[in-house]
């Protein structure tokens, strides 16, 4: 697939390939989206705003120059933001591919770093040279000015301007909580929320704190995506469950709302409504219990959002899929083209009480 | 001030983001709304005095910030969610009269004309979009969400030297109510409200002989427009609520 290189959320031309419950795949224009949904289905979005998490700063013991980037949160309460875990890069911006930045300076526990107008403490290192706990100095609002003044939003060097905060929140964004943008969202504007109505859909949302998809490490890499919390309304849990009362589909849009929704699964493919935090990977053998089709952006196989996609459809037709977007030109990462998923045997499988057993 | 307490009960719970927060209106709006519980952030444009306001009401988030930058919007508007966690009510309250003293159109630099753009017509537009979605998230939660544009017969009135202020609240009345009309199936409600002739440092600066005593007290200014949004967020909460029972 192609890079998509323009930080353009809805570039006019935007694809998206479908693929229904049997396999078939057809190609149709992203905004088309709607036409996807039935009338009685509920659609769900992540509505997590994207935090500016990469934090350009100096190494107090080394004064060498580090790209902290934050990773993970214990809540997503306002005021829980002093805690993070982080990655930290040696030199450098998102102009060089984070596989080939540099390593930080060696980091130790009370290691000073100055980050613009922040200045945070390492508490721990978590297992890996370039993976820490470390501790925001000031108050709340000290430090959520300093992520607003000196923050940028991750970027990866495929993106070739540097990113603004509008360029990543979705038109949906609300409480300030992703790392990196849920970008499946990026496909939703006002006006395909106004189509769904018309159609019959609900539309709702759900909180969850996306995490970052890259650290440019191999071993660092294969623990991710790394626990997210979430957060679930009473509002949103209810028109998941009448939409199964009335025989409707449960439409993920985006992998961080599959995590999030099967994470809180109840019986019957009801959620709990709340706060928790997605540990759950979903793979091949992930039974899932809530979610009955997924919009999700185009992924390389062999990334963790593609392993996600298994759990929705077999080997075979996620490979007729992959050929089908190479061979179409489909753009790929946060601001490119997008899949739209039907689980297999979805209503069949719901349908049956045994059917778990069997499948 | 008094307040009864079910006034204080019914702002509880509630989060509002007020833009020109340190003087006249929006500081009268900052008082009312902490006093009656509810989070409450403001904007202002110098650092002084978002630290003099944020000392002076205990428990207020101060934000630094001018809305009639572009730059500026995104940081103002993640620091209110960040601070927050999330939005009931938006008051752009923030204005600029355009040129100082008031000048009639022939004599008005273009510059004083977009400064009085930017900050009254492209400051809350901008603002009210980055936030958008967090009012979409409280209106589907069923307790409300409401834009109030702070306007000005002026908005519809055309007076001779208000043209600059004039013209850029008439188009924010306009856009108040265009949107208002889009959002509708939201939940959403925006409100373009005159809150009458002040005793504020913004009149003052527009009428500097005005007689202070036929003026409104931005105090009971406040107050009115309180009840305005309340109302609002009451009619809202009941449309949600029969939406939910039809579902």
């Amino acid at each position: 697939m192609i890079a998509a290189s323009d930080p353009v959320q809805r570039p006019p031309g935007a694809k998206l390939l479908a693929v229904d419950a049997r396999g078939r795949i057809r190609h149709l224009p992203r905004r088309q989206f709607a036409a996807l949904v039935r009338r009685g289905d509920a659609v769900i979005a992540n509505d997590a705003a994207t935090l500016p998490a990469s934090l350009a700063g100096v190494h107090g013991p080394t004064h060498r120059r580090i790209e902290v980037r934050l990773a993970q949160r214990g809540s997503l309460e306002p005021d829980d933001v002093r805690d993070f875990n982080a990655i930290v890069l040696g030199e450098g911006d998102y102009r060089v591919r984070t596989e080939d930045r540099p390593p930080p300076p060696s980091l130790a526990p009370g290691d000073s770093l100055q980050l613009g107008p922040l200045r945070a403490t390492v508490s721990y290192l978590l297992g890996h040279p370039r993976f820490v706990a470390l501790r925001l100095h000031g108050s709340p609002q000290e430090i959520w000015s300093g992520l607003a003044l000196h923050g940028r939003p991750i970027q990866y060097a495929h993106v070739r301007v540097p990113l603004r905060l509008w360029d990543v929140w979705t038109s949906i964004a609300s409480v300030p909580a992703a790392f990196e943008p849920p970008s499946a969202g990026f496909a939703l504007d006002w006006l395909v929320l106004d189509d769904l109505r018309r159609r019959g859909v609900s539309f709702a949302t759900i909180t969850h704190a996306a995490g970052i998809s890259s650290t440019g490490d191999a071993a660092l890499d294969a623990l991710l995506p790394l626990d997210e919390p979430y957060f679930i309304s009473r509002s949103t849990a209810e028109a998941i469950a009448q939409a199964r009362a009335r025989g409707g589909r449960i439409v993920a849009v985006g992998t961080t709302v599959v995590r999030a929704l099967e994470a809180a699964a109840l019986d019957r493919g009801l959620v709990r409504a709340g706060s928790g935090v997605a540990k759950q990977r979903i793979v091949r053998d992930t039974r899932l219990r809530v979610v009955d089709a997924l919009l999700s952006g185009t992924h390389e196989p062999g990334t963790t959002h593609h392993a996600l996609l298994e759990a929705f459809a077999d080997d075979a037709t996620l490979l007729r899929a992959d050929r089908e977007l190479a061979s179409h030109d489909y753009r790929t990462h946060e601001f490119g083209d997008s899949i739209f998923v039907e689980r297999r045997d979805s209503a069949w499988l719901r349908s049956r009480p045994m059917a778990s057993a069997i499948a | 001030m008094d307040r009864s307490k079910d006034g204080g009960k019914d702002l509880a719970g509630l989060r509002i983001a007020i833009t020109g927060g340190t003087s006249g209106l929006g500081l009268a709006l900052v008082r009312e709304w902490s006093a009656g519980g509810a989070l409450v952030a403001f904007v202002a444009r110098t650092e002084e005095g978002v630290q003099r306001i944020a000392g002076d009401v205990p428990g207020v988030a101060g934000i630094v910030g001018d809305v009639s930058k572009k730059d500026q919007i995104y940081p103002i508007a993640l620091q209110v969610l960040g601070r927050l966690g999330g939005i009931n009510v938006l008051v752009n309250n923030a204005s600029s009269l355009g040129p100082v003293p008031l000048a009639p159109l022939g004599d008005t630099a273009c510059e004083d004309l977009e400064v009085a753009l930017t900050t009254n017509l492209l400051g809350p537009f901008r603002l009210t979009k980055a936030l958008l979605g967090a009012l979409r998230a409280s209106a589907a939660e069923g307790r409300g969400a409401v834009v109030l544009n702070v306007s000005s017969d002026a908005a519809v009135t055309p007076y001779p030297g208000w043209g600059a202020y004039g013209a850029s609240k008439a188009a924010l009345h306009h856009l108040s109510a265009i949107w208002a009309l889009e959002l509708q199936e939201e939940g959403i409600g925006v409100l373009s409200l005159d809150p009458g002739d002040m005793d504020t440092p913004l009149h003052r600066l527009a009428v500097p002989d005005a007689d202070a005593s036929t003026l409104l007290r931005p105090e009971v200014a406040a107050r009115n427009l309180t009840r305005s949004i309340m109302a609002e967020l009451a009619e809202l909460a009941t449309l949600h609520r029969r939406k939910r029972e039809a579902a």
